[in-house]
């Protein structure tokens, strides 16, 4: 387990760089932040201090190492549109996204699985065939279209729940929560289903298709036979093998819930991390993007792991492969 | 303990915050983008500068008119018979807003930090070369030989505490070599109208106002609070104002005006802007480098360039693309500036066959192929202005590919001269021609990529700020833009209309500048 354990952590350094690297390569195709900076009144001369000051007109290679050296010593500068440091930035606008990520989830895992269930029980009711249907919806419209959607019936219609921002936040400690005021569960509840719609949606449609197939296998049969509860047979025994991959999609979508989080963050100007992305984005602001960048990579890198440990719990025989394993080695 | 006490206490504490809050007049607005920081010296860019600036007081302001009025100073001009000194008298009893008072060294401070290399407003004070203390409350501002429009120029710097930034270590404006953050980012401590309470950079600034200002009687406004979050997405943007979430949206977009104007509860306002939109031409390189025609420069010939302003059907774009709101140009400075005429701002005349003819006279009856560079996140409508232009050109036989790309990366292209033919807005932050001219017109201006090259608009451009007779510096101004008139150095195209969204509840006088200032903001209940 320790062995396996390290050999993660060396190929998580190796990803790391990688997308470090490409980041700045890329950076020298999103364009120069210096015009965004000065107004244009400033002289090519004074352009061109800048630009030297900030390191731009450095190779890729020297920016990419500086930044590593930086990055290394948790140092990624002093944003230019902001002209606050990075950290402190990210440190800030984290926990908007986590609990935005973290409410949505439990959204799409409870409603998901929830309706799953029902729906590969009752294959047949109307009500099954509805959630069905609407549930295309989640897949097939983009982010950016059911927020605005959402935002246009909820906010501008009906006029019940804030169209933008995360309403009144507590302060504990360094964590800015929204989850203990009144305002803040209001302004959650849009942003949070506009993002887990789509999570939603694929494990409904995941736990309908195990349950139909697990329902199929002798061992439901057999125990129908034993004369257990259905309530025994479809919670305790065929929920509980569906479980294997839902984890593992449940938790690879966690990482795409982050990543998605960008869109739905900027339809609702959620102050959270991906927000701060694309606003640095828009500006070339560099050092915004380098260490987003290299955060979404540690955040995807430390899923997996999770993800491959947890099988491990779930799923016993994983387990005893890996303990024979041990021995015969 | 008497137990009774606490709730009653609460109870009252409770009620006692209602009625306060009802009381409150709290105006919320939102905007695309927030400012850069809350130092008034370290990003010249307009919304920061405009945030700079309700909370410092400028030495010299304008008023809603961009006419000069008293700032900090009272009382400024040029000594007898000394052209190149001002002499600027102080106003007396203002206070910072931590309580220390205003006085000459201040004043002096705030310009010599914006003098610094790390500042960005040095350029509008560079024609400074010292200052001098005559007492607590005067001041002289020595330039290196006449500067009229010094007063214009002042207007644009906030004037901050001396001993606030001596106790923050805030001397200078933000250093990016240095991995600190500047104390200044995020705090200030100005004279000015309003007080910095929170600014949380991209998500929310609040302001509150500062009863001890010294203007109130004159400005009037009623406003107790401002709560600022910028709004990216311009389909929030507008639902926030629709839905109530906020009284006031600086940039509403285009296509949803209409939405804003039939709300029962909302109106749109709207202003001439002091910013022109043009295209550059480059007419002096020997080939272009994205034309198909080789060994020479179509553009180098004058009936060219007159051949592809005729074409362009102003009216069409400003009915079509700009909805309504744009004021077609015939000259790169709108009114206002001075230096503008309404006979130098006449168009030639919109003539696709006269276009044709000058074109066949040129030696291109089939046209040529160029490329288009645009911005698409700059002005108003860049990209589709650009769009409606490509086949107007194309009516000639002119075959222009567009490349529109965001500012980040557009600018880089028209300033490093990489580019044929391009878009760019001029906006005149002096109010004077002399600006338009020393960037976009002399041989060395710094924006002038067309690479138009005029020994007498040089020499004109060089006398406008040295020249005070006002009657012979306003010639001098004429007969240049008379020459770039008549030498179609570029092809102007219309002047912005400011459009602002704000409840009926609100009334905001608009500024020429596009930037909302909230001293003469009035709400009613």
């Amino acid at each position: 387990m320790f062995s396996y354990l390290v050999n993660r952590v060396f190929q998580a350094v190796g990803v790391l760089l990688v997308v470090a690297l490409l980041s700045f390569v890329i950076f020298n195709y999103v364009g120069d932040p210096i015009n965004n900076m000065v107004g244009q009144e400033a002289t090519l001369e004074d352009r061109e201090e800048l630009r030297e000051r900030l390191g731009l007109n450095d190779s890729v290679l020297v920016q990419f190492l500086r930044f590593v050296a930086n990055a290394a010593e948790g140092e990624f500068g002093i944003s230019y549109q902001f002209q606050r440091k990075v950290s402190d930035l990210i440190l800030e606008r984290m926990p908007a996204t986590l609990e935005l990520v973290f409410v949505s989830a439990v959204i799409a895992l409870a409603a998901g699985i929830g309706l799953g269930v029902f729906t590969g029980l009752r294959r047949d009711s109307w009500l099954s065939r509805f959630v069905l249907t609407v549930s295309l919806v989640g897949v097939s419209l983009p982010t950016f279209v059911i927020g605005i959607l959402l935002i246009y019936i909820f906010s501008v219609g009906l006029e019940w729940l804030p169209s933008f921002g995360r309403g009144d936040t507590v302060r504990i400690g360094d964590w800015d929560s929204g989850l203990l005021t009144g305002s803040g569960w209001l302004a959650i509840i849009l942003p949070a289903i506009t993002l887990g719609l789509f999570q939603l949606t694929i494990i409904l449609r995941l736990v309908r298709a195990e349950m139909l197939e697990v329902l199929r296998t002798d061992y439901i049969k057999f125990a129908r036979a034993r004369g257990l509860s259905r309530r025994a047979i479809n919670f305790g025994h065929a929920l509980k093998n569906t479980m294997v991959p839902v984890i593992t999609i449940a938790g690879l979508q966690i990482g795409t819930l982050i990543a998605f989080s960008i869109i739905t963050e900027t339809v609702f100007q959620w102050p959270g991390m991906g927000l701060l992305f694309i606003q640095g984005v828009e500006f070339a602001d560099v050092p915004i993007m380098g260490a987003y960048l290299l955060l979404a990579a540690i955040a995807f890198v430390a899923i997996n792991l999770i993800v491959d440990l947890l099988y491990a719990a779930v799923d016993p025989r994983l387990r005893v492969s890996a303990q024979r394993g041990k021995g015969t080695a | 303990m008497k137990a009774w006490l606490v709730p009653t206490t609460v109870a009252m504490a409770v009620c006692f915050g209602a009625w306060e809050a009802s009381a409150k007049n709290v105006l919320r607005w939102a905007s695309q983008g927030d400012a850069i920081t809350a130092d008034p010296h370290s990003a010249n860019e307009s919304p920061t500068i405009a945030a700079a600036l309700q909370v410092h007081d400028a030495l010299i302001d304008r008023d809603p008119d961009m006419k000069l009025i008293a700032g900090l100073a009272t009382k400024w001009g040029t000594l007898p018979g000394q052209s190149n000194v001002w002499r600027l008298k102080l106003r007396k009893g203002v206070k910072f807003h931590d309580g220390t008072p205003f006085t000459a060294d201040d004043a002096i401070f705030s310009l010599e930090r914006a003098k610094q290399k790390s500042s960005d407003m040095k350029a509008y004070i560079s024609s400074i070369v010292e200052m001098r203390k005559v007492d607590d409350h005067t001041v002289d501002l020595i330039t290196k030989g006449p500067n009229p429009i010094l007063p214009n120029q002042l207007t644009a710097i906030g004037i901050m505490s001396r001993a606030w930034a001596k106790k923050h270590k805030v001397e200078k404006p933000q250093d990016f070599r240095k991995q600190e953050e500047s104390y200044a980012a995020r705090h200030a401590n100005g004279t000015g109208p309003y007080m910095l309470k929170l600014r949380e950079p991209g998500v929310r600034t609040i302001l509150v106002r500062n009863p001890n200002w010294w203007g109130w009687k004159d400005a009037g406004g009623n406003v107790d609070e401002i709560v600022y979050t910028p709004i990216k997405n311009a389909a929030t943007r507008v639902a926030a104002l629709l839905s109530g979430q906020v009284d006031f949206v600086l940039d509403p977009p285009f296509q949803d005006l209409n939405r804003i104007k039939r709300n029962p509860n909302l109106k749109l306002v709207q202003k001439a802007q002091i910013r022109t939109i043009f295209f550059g031409i480059d007419g002096s390189s020997k080939e272009l480098r994205t034309a198909d025609v080789k060994g020479k420069n179509p553009f180098a010939d004058k009936r060219v360039r007159e051949a592809m302003y005729r074409v362009i059907d102003i009216e069409a774009i400003r009915r079509v693309v700009m909805k309504g709101y744009s004021v077609p140009a015939g000259m790169i400075t709108a009114p206002g500036v001075t230096g503008y005429t309404p006979a130098l701002d006449r168009r030639l005349a919109h003539d696709p066959a006269r276009a044709k003819q000058l074109l066949a006279e040129a030696g291109y009856p089939n046209g040529f192929s160029v490329r288009l560079d645009c911005p698409n996140n700059r002005y108003n409508n860049d990209e589709k202005i650009c769009i409606a232009v490509v086949p107007m050109l194309a009516r000639i036989g002119i075959r222009a590919t567009l490349d529109a790309q965001p500012k980040s990366k557009h600018f880089v292209t028209v300033a490093r001269k990489q580019s044929d033919f391009y878009m760019l807005g001029w906006g005149v932050v002096t109010l004077d021609s002399h600006f338009v001219f020393s960037y976009l017109f002399h041989s060395r201006g710094a924006w002038n990529r067309t690479g138009y090259s005029n020994a007498r608009i040089d020499e004109l451009t060089d006398a406008m700020p040295v020249t005070s007779d006002l009657k012979k510096r306003n010639a001098i101004i004429a007969e240049a833009w008379k020459i770039v008139r008549d030498d179609i150095v570029y092809l102007p195209l219309h002047h912005q209309v400011i459009v602002w969204g704000m409840s009926k509840k609100l009334d905001l006088p608009m500024r020429a500048d596009d930037a909302a200032y909230f001293r003469w903001a009035k709400l009613k209940k």
